[in-house]
């Protein structure tokens, strides 16, 4: 159904941002989904963000794998390039169109089986090379295309659809891009838009390698009790750690919270994230801490949501390359090409 | 005294260096090749050695070759025999009449030696003991103790060596007094205890001219500097890993900003072939010159992602460094043996253009027009080399640039085209050439992007499962595929004398033990038209070749004959046609082994040799 173009028509009043485009400016296609898919309300957030943070909607690269979630960024940014990658390759696409052009911003749309079956690998990689990205993971527990296996992130003795139960550990991909050295790590709920949104348009103002685990229920097999997927679920477990305001162009006021349970991180793209602190004790910039947290809320069967880990100094892969400020896709043979006197040199070299 | 007479032959035999593995004798046995190139006489060296890092068996050869014979030659004039585990095969392999040197400190039982072969002891290990007390010293200075010894014995002019040191250590000058000092050690003892020289002689002579010694690797990397990429990644494997490295080396020097500093280069070591062949993928689709450097299993890991490259029409440069396979096979022998592989990689049907330089010089050329054909065509573009060409330095024509070319992008749709409202469709055939027009990410705000997909789609890149909007859009590739034709280095085609019903098509690093092939052959009174196919898809004038010969042998340095059953496949002919001569035991093919292959074939068909004019 996406060759189904979607009106272009809106109301005059449509509210405009600081570019002065509307939300329906970063819309795409019309969703292929099952209705009431989480990965749509992820498709909505991620539009949100975007228009929130203003940003040119052509400067944004989208790239996805295989899978139901892969499929999505056809559905937000109609005006940004797309590429529906290969099965479990969305980091290395990503990471190689990074280097040919640092001034785009680069957003990896994948799902657990995805990231974390077959490209565990390309993720891994991906994070601890410190690719400028935002890495969303839309986690459902389950291959929904091929209509319900198990995927990696499903929670051991979880129970599928058809009453099958779960021997296999799940991997929590939170754990291992903390231990990865991720230098912005979240997770949030698709069903929780206020918490999501300024994740992503924080995400987004990270430059470093920024990963969001999404956990998204799927409505047509892993919706049902017995899943530790189900929207059902995670609303009972979910313990959110904080939540986030970004704050584009102005300065944080802290109006209805109590000195002490905010804190501010001022991003490279020079937002700030107001953090409102509902645990007390938890600290966004130990790593080792977040690490501790998250396993010992795991052990109780708690999902922690929120802002887990940021560097707000992380370096990317450009600089630790050293490239030129110039995106490598518009240098030409004029600086590229050393020039026959310097191929004489080197063929006299070489006599 | 042999019981045979000893070889003499003045710029025409072969030297073979046996040496334990990570010993430091290959600076040595290199050294020993540059100082005969400057004694103005061709050589061309090769590197046998094993899978492994330090403690195997591993051998260097040295065919010196006034004639200018670059392919391997087969058989030893001389086996430096510095290698114990492998003593009895390397006499063995002597030739009747040759030469054994060997380190003669420990006394061997007579039942070691031939007696159809000249031996030359020289007590290597005595001399450097009494010389150097440091472990690794005494390791290092004994090849350059033999190499002294061997200027002595063919008659050598010591100061090319000397001047070789002298360039090798430039500002090192401790070294360089040291190794000087070391080479006069075996000169001196072998001139005082020894008849030199020998039959087997060096002499000086003007047949080196101002081609160069490099390896093919290394020029390949040259050309990818040249032809202006910017990203490569590459994950390690024999023998393709010196590509990246060079390309590193090359980059350090040639690609920073002279005032920040800054790398205008981005090089990636993926943890694996398919991050490398991915981030080349997401690279190139964001307009940025990529390539990878690789081998036959690393082929076989990118394989769906060239078949993303092919249907999603992506540029991306695969540089191939072939080594025997199937699986591991033999990882430092040479083969042409991914032809197949890379002619029809990934599922569905496909189809990619393969480049074949013959040398050094022409793996800097192609590698520089793949970056070009590939923007041009939207595609995977294979650099198909080998291990023979790209780990050996071969002696050939000097690399140009012409300062005035110009990178050719391909089709590339502007903001400004955009603006003045040309139709965009991302595989729409605009030119009727079979190539459509591309946009990079983030060129226009509201026109001209798309969404790229390994999905069916119509022209507009519109996702579509519609049979007849697949079907069109793979009838546009095959039209972009016949368009390459006529990209690509077309064939060289070189005449008999006289006019002949025989013809060889041969391609690669074969190609220089096929031109001494063919002269040993006119020998035999055999006529044959050369053909040397440079690329795939093949240019017409293969089929106009196959249609003017009635037998056409394919060597080729494979088992199953792979470019004879492309052309067979390609071109619709009879395969009785078509003679496969095929070597595939993982050294170089020589011109020794095709003379005897295509001459018995040639008997066989009881051709009668046309007698050579009696002068």
């Amino acid at each position: 159904m996406t060759y189904i173009a979607k009106p272009k028509f809106h109301h005059p009043g449509l509210k405009k941002n600081a570019l002065g485009y509307t939300h329906r400016d970063y819309e795409g296609k019309i969703s292929t989904l099952c209705a009431g898919c989480g990965h749509d309300s992820i498709t909505a957030s991620i539009i949100e963000a975007c228009y929130e943070l203003s940003i040119e909607p052509h400067r944004v690269a989208k790239i996805s794998g295989i899978g139901c979630s892969s499929k999505t960024p056809d559905y937000f940014l109609g005006n940004s390039h797309g590429f529906n990658s290969v099965h479990g390759r969305m980091p290395s696409v990503l990471t190689g169109a990074n280097l040919a052009n640092r001034d785009l911003i680069y957003l990896g749309v994948s799902g657990d089986g995805d990231s974390a079956s077959i490209g565990f690998g390309q993720f891994a990689h991906s994070i601890r090379r410190g690719v400028n990205m935002t890495y969303i993971v839309e986690n459902n527990g389950v291959y929904g295309l091929t209509k319900g296996q198990f995927s990696a992130t499903a929670d051991r003795g979880s129970k599928s659809k058809k009453g099958v139960t779960n021997t296999d550990n799940a991997i929590d991909l939170v754990a291992i891009a903390l231990q990865l050295g991720a230098t912005f790590v979240a997770r949030s709920f698709s069903g929780d838009k206020s918490q999501l949104v300024p994740l992503i348009a924080a995400a987004i103002g990270h430059k470093g390698a920024s990963f969001i685990d999404v956990i998204s229920p799927c409505i047509a097999f892993n919706n049902h009790a017995g899943s530790t997927k189900s929207f059902d679920y995670v609303r009972e477990h979910n313990d959110a750690v904080n939540r986030l305001d970004v704050l584009v162009g102005r300065d944080p006021i802290a109006v209805d919270y109590a000195p002490g349970t905010i804190q501010v991180v001022e991003q490279h793209d020079g937002n700030k994230i107001a953090l409102r602190k509902i645990d007390a004790d938890y600290d966004p910039h130990d790593r080792l801490g977040a690490q501790t947290f998250l396993a010992r809320h795991a052990a109780k069967g708690q999902i922690v949501t929120g802002l887990l880990y940021v560097d707000p100094d992380a370096e990317d892969l450009h600089e630790h390359l050293n490239t030129v400020e110039t995106p490598l896709n518009t240098l030409e043979a004029d600086t590229l090409c050393p020039g026959s006197a310097v191929l004489d040199k080197i063929n006299a070299s070489l006599r | 005294m042999p019981d045979k007479k000893p070889l003499s032959s003045v710029n025409d035999f072969v030297v073979r260096f046996a040496n334990v593995n990570g010993s430091g004798s290959a600076s040595a046995n290199e050294m020993f090749a540059r100082a005969i190139l400057r004694h103005g006489v061709p050589v061309s060296p090769r590197n046998i050695f094993p899978s492994n890092i330090q403690g195997l068996p591993t051998w260097y050869e040295v065919r010196v070759t006034e004639a200018g014979h670059l392919g391997a030659r087969g058989g030893v004039d001389m086996m430096v025999a510095m290698n114990p585990q492998t003593w009895d095969k390397d006499v063995a392999g002597i030739e009747p009449g040759g030469y054994l040197f060997y380190d003669s400190t420990k006394p061997m039982p007579s039942t070691k030696f031939r007696d159809d072969i000249t031996v030359i002891g020289v007590p290597l290990t005595a001399i450097t003991n009494s010389t150097y007390t440091d472990p690794r010293q005494r390791q290092l200075f004994k090849n350059i103790i033999y190499l002294g010894a061997l200027s002595a014995l063919l008659d050598m002019d010591p100061k090319l060596i000397e001047q070789l040191i002298g360039e090798q250590y430039k500002g090192k000058e401790k070294l360089l007094s040291s190794n000087v000092h070391a080479l006069h050690l075996g000169r001196d003892w072998a001139l005082q205890n020894l008849k030199c020289p020998i039959g087997l002689r060096v002499k000086k002579s003007d047949k080196v001219g101002d081609r160069i010694f490099i390896e093919g690797n290394s020029a390949a990397a040259l050309g990818a500097v040249y032809g202006g990429a910017t990203v490569c990644a590459w994950y390690p494997i024999t023998p393709s890993s010196s590509v990246a490295e060079a390309f590193t080396a090359h980059c350090k020097k040639y690609r920073h900003d002279p005032e920040t500093g800054k790398a205008k280069y981005a090089i990636v070591q993926g943890e694996d072939e398919l991050a490398s062949i991915g981030i080349v993928i997401g690279a190139s689709w964001n307009g940025a010159r990529a390539f990878t450097a690789t081998s036959g299993p690393g082929i076989s890991l990118m394989t769906e992602f060239i078949g993303l490259s092919y249907f999603a029409e992506i540029p991306a440069v695969i540089m191939n460094i072939q080594r025997a396979g199937p699986s591991t096979g033999m990882p430092t022998r040479t083969q042409q043996c991914d032809i197949i592989a890379c002619a029809y990689a990934s599922h569905g049907d496909t189809k990619h253009v393969l480049l074949f330089p013959e040398d050094p010089a022409e793996a800097f050329e192609f590698a520089a027009a793949a970056f070009d054909l590939a923007e041009r065509l939207q595609t995977t573009i294979f650099l198909m080399l080998d291990l023979d060409i790209g780990m050996n330095h071969r002696l050939c024509r000097p690399l140009k640039w012409d300062d005035a070319r110009q990178y050719d992008r391909g089709k590339i749709m502007t903001a400004e085209m955009l603006e003045e409202g040309r139709d965009f469709g991302r595989y729409l055939d605009v030119d009727g050439d079979g190539i459509p027009y591309r946009t990079y990410p983030g060129t226009h705000p509201t026109k001209g992007s798309y969404f790229t997909r390994g999905t069916s789609r119509d022209r507009y890149a519109r996702y579509s499962e519609e049979g007849t909007v697949y079907a069109d859009n793979m009838q546009r590739l095959v039209r972009k595929f016949e368009t390459a034709q006529d990209l690509v280095p077309r064939p060289l085609q070189a005449n008999a004398e006289r006019p002949t019903k025989y013809g060889v098509i041969y391609f690669g690093s074969t190609s220089p033990a096929m031109d001494e092939a063919i002269g040993l052959l006119e020998a035999r009174g055999h006529q044959l038209d050369r053909l040397r196919i440079r690329a795939f898809p093949f240019h017409s004038s293969v089929a106009s070749f196959l249609a003017e010969h009635d037998f056409v042998y394919v060597v080729e340095q494979n088992r199953d004959s792979q470019l004879r059953q492309l052309i067979v496949n390609e071109n619709g002919i009879d395969p009785v046609r078509l003679v496969p001569i095929v070597h595939y035991d993982g050294t170089p093919i020589t011109a020794r082994f095709i003379a005897k292959a295509i001459g018995d074939h040639q008997d066989h068909l009881k051709v009668t040799p046309l007698r050579k004019a009696v002068s």
